[in-house]
């Protein structure tokens, strides 16, 4: 058994209601880690053979929570959620922070493998090595904040019936979905602590499928042992101290970037994307700090980032929501893509999606694009079941949020996603809407768009990005530099990718020495292990269905508003320029190893031992 | 007069106290834990020499998000979790003032988690006995890594003449008045 590890795994058929310890072999974790790269592989060896056919909101489809060996010891623990997304048909190693993965690890698992489908809600309840499914009918339909409530006090009860003398129980750590997850909302998150999500992917719609509520789980060990604790110690330390030096993280969090993103690097999504600058000092985090942020700092299990804060509305018309800071991806879907500029509203809608358990990126880029058809008279007061989504109008957007948490109405078809909803829209009203839509893969693009060329991302960030509209895991050149390769790790090792900024490149593989004592160098990583999971994710989303698949030809592109130039700001006038975005995405095949229609190649595949796949993928090649 | 009442409850093992030692006392201003568990980490890494947030001798508690805190001993002057034990096997540190468990006589009977007034005291995971905070032998390891995070929600003062028992409150009890501090009347909701 590799050091790190709890080194066994839950599987929970809901169907069959049978609970069992699964093992996998030290090779295969040497190869594939943990978390997402772990997710891709068990995905691929279960389902491959038939993914086209598998719905990803069927019994059929797994569901996993998987921790990396890094989980609980490089500062800032999270768990990897996966499955086949019902955003992409491929897969998305979508992370979410918080105590859940130590406590899993902490009760002898690695994770959880989900299959089949309940017959009434569950919940599942892990303590240690005790595991049962349990009724979840009383807080089915239960937003957020009492699901958290009710399963606290329902898990804490328990603890404290079995095991009397043990003292004061510490509450389970929680995963659950809200009541879009239940309505099997494509937009749909499984969430922690009212406002932590794993949000790309749509996995909250796989859990509501599943008929699973909730996760909960108390684990009373150690962590794993690691192979040289004083290494772990001595790492943990260099990482905190350069961390602590942080300013600009750890006093704002992200929260500063609602107003900067806008106004410096002009790459802020405002009123879907017709722009991507705006000036707006009424969104500047000073008004953050001073009208709504209630706590300084909130952070997660072994952070030292703690790059949240807490945010209150104390008065007024939204008085009483509650959310994290917003972080930035949220203050820009759910402020200025609506045409919102004020923390109150903001906070207003963050609290809401957190409740009704949707996706702030995703959601925030379906409303601005019906806000959009709507401005263009596409979509109409009528089609729109008497609501008229003006830009700023928070009001109105909550409602329709609340619509497609429940898929009431015009709900019911944005419940299904930008993508997906641009598709219907079009046949019903026989207009090209897809140019309204600014996604991926069916996957809503990440807060950072791409036109000014002042942001981190670059043209063939979401285009050719294996997950999409992702803003973390982005495609880039060189290759094996730091993109999509060096997010693998985080997500597969599983730790917050936010405390690596300013940490040397090296320090996360002595990391993971130090903890499994296993030697991994940057090299190998990228050229054979990272590489692989990626080829797997990109074999797995071409083929892509049952609704339909991706064609690499039309489908690895940019959004087309991406190529209309910025109306205003200092960066008016730039946008993406197509014939040099086809060469980039040449270089970024031929350094992928895909051939001229963006499939992986035979010697690649062959290379890293995935015959199977270059079979599979055979049919895609003509 | 509450040193001879307690006379026999400090522990025969340690020297008697030296001038240069001052006790501590760990001041904690609650409201202000990021809820990052350093705490837990480094409490049980130097307890226990592994991470294991139950058996941490600190616990942060996170009834309600956003109102995480950590639990731990007040060490109150009068020490009722001393004076419950039936074997014997928890005393008064002479040095720290601390209440040190000795694992050999602990039965785990639980006495001491009823006496105290806050329910401090928790059963180690795996062993048996009592696990309560022996202030590291007057170096408490939480308070160097929140003071290191600039957290400062764990402080050493010099141990005064004070009522330290007040802190001695249960998870539910700092819960509901830090819920309704950061939360104001929907606070009383969450719990």
């Amino acid at each position: 058994m590799i050091f790190g590890y709890a080194g066994k795994f839950l599987e929970v058929d809901l169907s069959e209601e049978k609970i069992r310890e699964v093992r996998f072999e030290d090779d295969l974790l040497k190869e594939y880690i943990g978390g997402r790269g772990l997710a891709t592989k068990i995905l691929w060896d279960r389902l491959g053979s038939r993914w086209e056919t598998v719905d990803p909101l069927g019994p059929e489809n797994i569901l996993l929570f998987l921790t990396g060996p890094l989980t609980g010891f490089y500062p800032g623990a999270r768990i990897c959620v996966s499955g086949k997304s019902p955003q992409s048909n491929g897969v998305v190693g979508s992370t979410v922070a918080g105590e859940f993965g130590v406590e899993l690890k902490c009760a002898g698992y690695d994770g959880v493998i989900v299959t089949g489908e309940a017959e009434k809600p569950a919940y599942l309840f892990i303590k240690d090595s005790d595991v049962e499914i349990r009724d979840a009918s009383h807080v089915w339909g239960k937003d957020a904040k009492q699901t958290v409530r009710l399963l606290t006090k329902e898990c804490r009860g328990l603890l404290k019936s079995r095991f009397p003398l043990y003292g004061e129980w510490k509450e389970p750590s929680i995963l659950y979905i809200g009541p879009a997850g239940e309505n099997r909302v494509r937009t749909a998150v499984v969430a922690a602590k009212w406002a932590h999500a794993a949000g790309y992917g749509g996995y909250g719609a796989v859990m509501g499928s599943k008929g699973l509520k909730a996760i909960a789980v108390k684990g009373t060990g150690p962590l794993p042992e690691v192979a040289n604790m004083k290494k772990v110690k001595w790492l943990t330390q260099a990482v905190c101290e350069d961390i602590y030096e942080d300013e600009l993280w750890r006093r704002w969090g992200t929260g500063s970037a609602g107003y900067t993103v806008g106004a410096k690097t002009s790459s802020e999504p405002v009123r879907n994307w017709q722009e991507e600058w705006h000036d707006e000092k009424s969104y500047g985090v000073d008004q953050f700090e001073n009208r709504v942020w209630i706590k300084p700092y909130w952070g997660d299990f072994g952070c030292p980032t703690t790059c949240l804060e807490i945010a209150m509305v104390k008065t007024g018309k939204f008085k009483g929501a509650i959310t994290d800071d917003p972080d930035y991806e949220l203050q820009a879907y759910l402020g200025p893509n609506l045409g919102i500029f004020t923390p109150e509203e903001n906070v207003f809608l963050a609290s809401l999606v957190d409740d009704l358990g949707l996706c702030g990126i995703q959601t925030g880029n379906v409303l601005g694009f019906a806000a959009e058809l709507f401005q263009r008279g596409i979509l109409t007061k009528e089609d729109l079941d008497g609501l008229e989504p003006k830009w700023g109008d928070a009001e109105a957007f909550a409602e329709l949020a609340r619509k497609i948490a429940f898929r009431e109405g015009i709900g019911n078809l944005l419940a299904e996603g930008t993508y997906r909803a641009a598709l219907r829209i079009g046949e019903m009203k026989n207009v090209d809407v897809l140019q309204y839509a600014v996604q991926s893969k069916g996957i809503g693009i990440g807060a950072h768009g791409i036109r000014s060329g002042k942001d981190y991302t670059t043209n063939i960030s979401y285009a050719c990005s294996v997950q999409g509209g992702d803003h973390t895991s982005v495609a880039s050149l060189p290759l094996n530099d730091s993109g999509e390769l060096i997010m693998i790790f985080h997500d597969s090792a599983v730790y917050c990718f936010f405390n690596i900024f300013g940490i040397p490149r090296k320090l996360k593989f002595k990391f993971y020495k130090a903890v499994t004592g296993l030697r991994l160098t940057q090299k190998e990583w990228c050229n054979t292990k990272a590489l692989r999971i990626l080829q797997l994710q990109r074999t797995m989303l071409l083929l892509g269905g049952p609704d339909f698949e991706w064609n690499p030809k039309i489908h690895d592109d940019n959004p087309p508003r991406f190529y209309t130039p910025l109306p205003s700001g200092p960066y008016k006038r730039k946008t993406v320029n197509k014939r040099r975005f086809e060469e980039k995405k040449k270089k970024y095949y031929k350094a992928a190893e895909w051939d001229e229609n963006g499939v992986p190649n035979s010697k690649i595949l062959r290379k890293l031992g995935l015959e199977d796949a270059d079979k599979t993928l055979e049919k895609l090649r003509h | 007069m509450i040193y001879t009442e307690l006379q026999g409850f400090y522990t025969k093992k340690e020297i008697a106290l030296t001038t240069e030692e001052e006790p501590v006392w760990i001041a904690r201003d609650l409201s202000r834990c990021s809820g990052c568990r350093k705490c837990e980490i480094a409490c049980s890494l130097f307890h226990e020499n592994r991470i294991w947030p139950e058996a941490s001798r600190i616990r942060v508690f996170m009834l309600v998000p956003g109102v995480e805190f950590p639990h731990f001993c007040a060490q109150c002057k009068e020490y009722p979790c001393v004076k419950s034990c039936p074997t014997e096997a928890l005393s008064i540190s002479r040095k720290t003032n601390a209440v040190l468990v000795d694992e050999e006589k602990c039965v785990a009977c639980g006495n001491c988690i009823d006496a105290c007034p806050g329910k401090v005291p928790h059963m180690h995971p795996t062993k048996n006995y009592i696990l309560i905070c022996d202030l590291c032998g007057g170096d408490p390891e939480c308070v160097k890594v929140c003071r290191e995070g600039g957290w400062n929600v764990l402080e050493t003062v010099p141990r005064k003449d004070f009522t330290y028992s007040l802190y001695a409150r249960t998870p539910e009890e700092i819960t509901r008045d830090l819920a309704v501090k950061l939360y104001g009347e929907s606070g009383e909701e969450f719990l």
